[in-house]
């Protein structure tokens, strides 16, 4: 299972950053080309990016923010990335299905033209606005390529006259935008938590997003990677009901029944799917042992 | 006998610098010393070096304990023919420079603080004149790295450095700005090792004293590597009741000691002692009884300075006690655990703390070679690539600590023990920590910065490197300078 708790933002002009992003135990690196490279850095950036894609061993999954494709800057981004088949493009300010469908169109084309297996590079969309939060559902369903829609809450709290606070004005977004990441079967990652000296803050941020539902969370800083990893591990209970589980599903294949059965109880499929994703937290956070 | 008529309150102060320098019968090719505990704020050196050249005496040997940027003064008196020898465990900014560049006649000659000591207990470092700046000191010679008298900021805290020179110099001068009434006593250097107490205006600035920055680092990297420190120390086996260690002053050293702080606390131990250099956070744990003694031969930043005055179990110790190979008994030999940094690592171990990128002298020997031999468990924690510069490599510029005194590196890419240590690498991989050999570390920096051009250097040797027990370890060469 590819686990995607953390996402930590790595600016595209920062070398020093780039050559480090590696060794931090984040799920995956997310390079941007975008908001945080003045406009004059554009060019360096986006080498940068793809010489370290080239020639460096990330263990991460690799995500790489373009600017908007319907520009030069963004269609340049596309060509310099997409033929590494290293990197997740992810889209900026999705408004609408179209905008992903367009930017699937392109990479579809340098595909063809670099005799690069057609569909296989992913995608990812970020919805930054309320137009988006509100088209969530067409976005998420709206190419194969997409592996998951992330909240940007910056430009939306700005776009709906308030600002971050306690969560309650993400409370609509973070709904919609999960409900859509999981009527279309894919992921759903949570915005940033900037203030990097607020840890506790961001704990409770983290908690909440936990609960609600969401894969993971943006980051940008490696400090927060372990809080985030720490909520996200399944407790003791957990992976001793999730290998319970996991034990009568075996035992069910074994004996070649259709129904799972615990304790005399029969087990439905989504407590078989519970069970396996918390196995997978729980070994990707060490609490459990690989097999 | 004849009864003496001079008081004792005056006949061993002099009130001025030139004066005193005369009547220690200084002259041309003669030995002085110097301590550098008040580091880059110290107004000692530049001070005596001024009167002495303007009293024209020539051809000298100057043996410091260190010299760093301030001392730049020094090329001058080096060019004039005031200074014909140095003897010092490090030598940094434009003076260091201007040396690689092949300022002087004679070689450097670099030491060990262990070796220091021994080579004046022994003679074979023979000081004339010591010229040693305290913060406080009686009429009669009984000084501290701080004052009695609380309201005094002048204050360094330990002299540990100094008080070798003190009792082993032919002529042992202090200065001090003010004196104590008398006895100052308790005190780290006393009466019976002083000829003379000289007043001047000033020795130091104490705020010098602060070596780069000893708050606790918030640089990922470095925290990560620290982590990682603490963990192989765990996983050594080290944290048990009663263990001892030693920390330097950088990033991830100050910040492992935070990690282990909260190992000891989880586990419920505490430290028997704490050696070296020491820092405001290692006197924090010995306040918190994390750390019962403190074992003091320098201390690196205000708050240790304090606490030397102010903790009753924060002792000052000679660098003789700190580190001399040839003594009775030497405190580096009783540590657990010590860890050091590097600039350069290569994959026999060997370290290099001296020489930079562009072969110019740049660092310290201090106490690493002596910590790394007597430490049970000497770890090297350095990232792997500064830069564009690895710092693993096949050949260091100079060896400064033999590789086979290492037991492991850490790195942020993964952690490499000395095959010697078989016992520890396979404790290291059942805790489940990365352990690589230092070859493939090696080879994850090439890739990571490829492989740096050989620094071009001449045939001429500007620096010998001795080893602890004062044998010829490796050679500084005169860089050759960039064509413009």
């Amino acid at each position: 299972m590819n686990l995607l708790r953390t996402m930590m933002f790595v600016p595209g002009n920062n070398p020093g950053m780039i050559q480090d992003a590696g060794i931090y135990p984040c799920d995956a690196l997310m390079f941007d080309l975008e908001d945080s490279v003045a406009q004059a850095s554009k060019t360096d950036a986006r080498f940068l990016v793809q010489q370290a894609l080239m020639h460096l061993d990330y263990p991460q999954r690799l995500v790489v923010r373009i600017n908007d494709p319907s520009t030069d800057l963004g269609k340049k981004d596309l060509e310099a990335i997409v033929p590494c088949c290293k990197a997740i493009i992810r889209l900026p300010k999705t408004e609408t299905a179209d905008d992903v469908q367009q930017c699937a169109d392109y990479i579809e084309k340098l595909e063809q033209r670099r005799g690069l297996p057609v569909g296989k590079t992913q995608m990812m969309a970020a919805i930054e606005g309320p137009e988006g939060v509100l088209n969530a559902r067409s976005i998420a369903a709206s190419s194969p390529r997409l592996i998951g829609i992330a909240l940007g809450a910056e430009d939306y709290v700005t776009a709906m006259k308030t600002t971050r606070g306690a969560g309650e004005e993400l409370f609509f977004a973070r709904s919609m935008i999960l409900h859509a990441a999981r009527a279309a079967g894919i992921a759903a990652i949570d915005t940033v938590y900037s203030d990097v000296n607020n840890e506790e803050g961001f704990i409770q941020e983290v908690e909440l997003i936990h609960q609600l539902g969401f894969d993971g969370k943006s980051i940008i800083n490696p400090r927060q990677i372990k809080p985030v990893h720490r909520i996200y591990t399944p407790s003791e209970k957990e992976i001793e009901k999730a290998l319970a589980v996991k034990a009568a599903i075996e035992e069910a294949n074994r004996r070649g029944l259709g129904v799972i059965s615990l304790n005399g109880k029969m087990v439905d499929k989504p407590v078989v799917e519970r069970a396996l994703r918390t196995l997978a937290l729980a070994k990707a956070s060490k609490a459990l042992q690989e097999d | 006998m004849e009864k003496k008529t001079t008081s004792y309150k005056t006949d061993k102060v002099i009130g001025s610098l030139k004066e005193a320098i005369i009547k220690s019968g200084l002259s041309d090719g003669m030995t002085i010393s110097f301590h550098h505990h008040f580091r880059n704020g110290d107004a000692v050196v530049n001070q005596v070096m001024k009167e002495i050249a303007e009293l024209g005496i020539r051809n000298l040997t100057l043996a410091a304990s260190s010299l760093i940027d301030v001392h730049e003064p020094l090329i001058e008196h080096i060019r004039n023919g005031v200074i014909a020898k140095i003897e010092t465990s490090g030598v940094r900014g434009r003076l260091a420079e201007a040396i690689s560049q092949g300022l002087m006649q004679e070689p450097v000659v670099f030491r060990s603080h262990g070796n220091r000591a021994a080579a004046i207990e022994s003679g074979e470092l023979k000081i004339d004149v010591a010229f040693l700046g305290v913060p406080s000191s009686d009429c009669r010679g009984n000084a501290n790295g701080f004052s009695w008298d609380e309201s005094s900021e002048l204050l360094c805290g330990s002299i540990g450095y100094a008080m070798v020179d003190a009792r082993h110099a032919a002529k042992t001068l202090l200065l001090t700005p003010q004196l104590a009434p008398y006895p100052n006593t308790p005190a780290a250097i006393t009466e019976d090792e002083v000829d003379a107490v000289v007043l001047v205006d000033s020795i130091g600035d104490p705020k010098g004293i602060v070596s780069g920055a000893t708050r606790y680092t918030k640089n990922p990297k470095e925290l990560l590597m620290a982590e990682q420190t603490a963990e192989v120390i765990e996983a050594a086996g080290i944290l048990q009741e009663g263990f001892s260690m030693q920390m330097g002053t950088g990033g991830a050293s100050l910040a492992t000691a935070r990690f282990i702080r909260n190992k000891m606390i989880e586990k419920g131990i505490s430290a028997d002692f704490a050696l070296g250099g020491i820092t405001q956070q290692i006197v924090q744990m010995h306040e918190e009884g994390l750390i019962q003694k403190i074992l003091d031969v320098q201390s690196f930043d205000l708050g240790s300075a304090r606490s030397v005055r102010d903790n009753r179990f924060h002792t000052v110790i000679s660098a003789s006690q700190y580190a001399s190979p040839s003594q009775k008994g030497a405190a580096v030999n009783a540590l657990d655990v010590v860890i050091l940094s590097a600039l350069e690592i290569d994959t026999e171990f060997n370290v290099n703390v001296l020489t930079g990128s562009d072969g110019i002298l740049r660092g310290a020997i201090g106490g690493h070679p002596d910590t790394a031999a007597g430490a049970k468990c000497a770890i090297i924690v350095a990232p792997l690539t500064r830069g564009r510069i690895p710092t693993v490599v096949r050949h260091v510029d100079t060896v400064v600590t033999e590789g086979k005194t290492i037991d492991v590196l850490v790195t942020e890419r993964g952690i490499a023990v000395n095959p010697g240590r078989p016992d520890l690498k396979e404790k290291l991989e059942k805790a489940g920590l990365p352990v690589k050999t230092i070859e493939e570390l090696r080879q994850m920096a090439e890739q990571i910065v490829g492989c740096p051009k050989p620094i071009e250097k001449t045939d001429r040797i500007v620096g010998l490197v001795l080893n602890r027990q004062g044998e010829i370890l490796d050679r500084v060469y005169q860089i050759k300078e960039e064509k413009a």
